[in-house]
């Protein structure tokens, strides 16, 4: 079965700061990758350019056998099919939240609008939160509005999810429920690739950690090796000062 | 001097002012409409990556923001006007260089409005699939303009003022008829104090007109 995002030796620098260097990955369907690494190795960037919100510079990136970088490619196309979630939520705040759910099922997808309502509330029953429909984002608590902004992703129906350190802008007591909407969504299956400070997390659901330094990757393995017995210095020092 | 108010020169001239308030406040709106209308071209150019857009747009902002709207009243009304309608007519030079002018300034309050919204907001919308003309209409310039209405009223307020240097061509709006009045008695006092309460009667309703509507949304 061929990988549904393959990387092949993706650089990315800002000016002279070079932030990838060299990224080689492959991620099979219904995969968990998370990765981890310190501030500053290029964590988000990597993430940020599987959907072109950052533009790769070298080398190759393919989603579901596309390349990213065949330039009559549509990138809205390849977008479609990979929802984000971001660290800080990005709720539209002038929408409620069910709108919110609904605004690129109906703009992007042309769906009807009882047709995206009923997506709608059934993702919301899925987060917990169907009783939030026609709040808005500003009433919303920090985990509330980042299981919103997972159903709002969902909406698309995307074939692989990313986080951005979804649970580091939470209150402590608000990280388990958006973990557990994510930790439903590996076990249907969802191909996800998570960058998170959760390290009960990524040994509990992880398929895969990848640890990054310096956008490189230094070591990428099942949690079990990468916790327990990591193959580099650089990952058993990084593992030292987190856990 | 003796101090003596004549009521009866602004009993006078008051069906007159009457009418010139009309046409400042149909010039001045006209110019803001107008205005925004070209500022909002002129202010998506000069947020373009493409400088060949860019450049222009930024020229324009210099050039109108750089200069008096004087001068530029002179320039629209003897040169622009009567080259492209072969006369001259002062309604619609003054409509025109006040248009251009704040064309200038709602540019840069479209840019700062904009600009002023976080790129999580757009970043959001494109990761859900949309396109740039999307990211705009949906996200960005629905809480933009919620932003720019205090700064739109503003440059409305300007411009009513503004509005009363096309008395230099005679257009017959509010300053127009102050300055006749005064040229007709010659006294000082009545025609121009009535004119000062005037403007200050619409530019003080405007701006409680703008604190409500802030307030509203
Ligand atoms: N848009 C940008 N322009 C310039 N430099 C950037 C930009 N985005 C990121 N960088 C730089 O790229 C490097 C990697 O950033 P990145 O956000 O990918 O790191 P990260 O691993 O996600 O870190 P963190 O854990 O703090 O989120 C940093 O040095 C950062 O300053
Ligand atoms: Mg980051």
């Amino acid at each position: 079965m061929n990988p549904i995002i393959q990387v092949k030796n993706l650089s990315k620098s800002f000016g002279a700061n070079v932030v990838l260097q060299h990224i080689e990955l492959e991620i099979e369907k219904q995969q968990v990758v998370v990765v981890i690494g310190p501030s500053g190795s290029g964590k988000s960037t990597l993430l940020r350019c599987l959907n072109l919100l950052e533009k790769p510079e070298q080398g190759e990136v393919w989603i579901e056998g596309r390349s990213l970088m065949d330039k009559k490619m549509k990138i809205e196309e390849i977008r479609t099919e990979v929802g984000m979630v971001f660290q800080q939520f990005n709720l539209f705040p002038h929408m409620s939240v069910i709108d919110n759910i609904m605004l690129s099922p109906m703009k992007v997808r042309k769906w009807s609008s009882s047709q995206a309502r009923k997506k709608a509330i059934e993702l919301l029953h899925k987060v917990g939160l169907t009783e939030k429909a026609e709040a808005y984002p500003s009433s919303l608590s920090g985990g509330q509005a980042q299981r919103v902004a997972i159903a709002r992703a969902l909406a698309m129906e995307p074939k692989i999810m990313l986080f951005d350190e979804p649970t580091s802008a939470l209150d402590p007591e608000m990280v388990g429920e958006v973990l557990a909407v994510m930790k439903d969504l590996a076990n249907e299956g969802m191909t996800m690739i998570v960058v998170t400070h959760e390290m009960g997390f990524a040994r509990e659901v992880g398929d895969e950690i990848i640890f990054m330094e310096q956008g490189q990757i230094v070591e990428k393995s099942s949690p079990q090796q990468l916790f327990d017995n990591p193959k580099h210095e650089r990952t058993r020092e990084f593992l030292s000062k987190v856990l | 001097m003796r101090l003596e108010f004549r009521f009866d020169i602004i009993s006078d001239y008051f069906p007159l002012f009457m009418r010139g308030t009309l046409y400042t406040l149909g010039i001045s709106l006209s110019g803001i409409i107008l205005g925004s209308i070209l500022g909002l071209i002129i202010g998506f150019g000069n947020m373009s990556k493409r400088w060949y857009l860019r450049w222009p747009m930024q020229g324009y902002i210099h050039l109108f923001r750089g200069t008096p709207l004087f001068l530029q009243i002179l320039i629209v009304h003897f040169g622009v006007v009567v080259m492209v309608i072969g006369k001259t007519d002062a309604i619609v030079a003054a409509i025109t260089a006040l248009a251009l002018n704040a064309a200038a300034y709602t540019a840069e309050i479209y840019r700062a409005g904009i600009q002023s919204i976080d790129r999580g907001q757009s970043e959001a919308a494109y990761s859900l699939g949309m396109t740039k003309s999307k990211v705009m209409r949906y996200v960005v310039l629905p809480q933009a303009i919620k932003r720019m209405i205090p700064a739109f009223g503003n440059e409305f307020i300007v411009l009513i003022k503004d509005s009363s240097l096309v008395a230099v061509i005679a257009a017959p709006e509010l300053m127009y008829w102050a300055k006749s009045a005064n040229a007709q008695y010659t006294r000082i006092w009545e025609p121009y104090l009535a004119a000062a309460a005037i403007y200050l009667v619409l530019t003080y309703s405007l701006h409680r007109l703008l604190i409500y509507l802030e307030r509203k949304m």
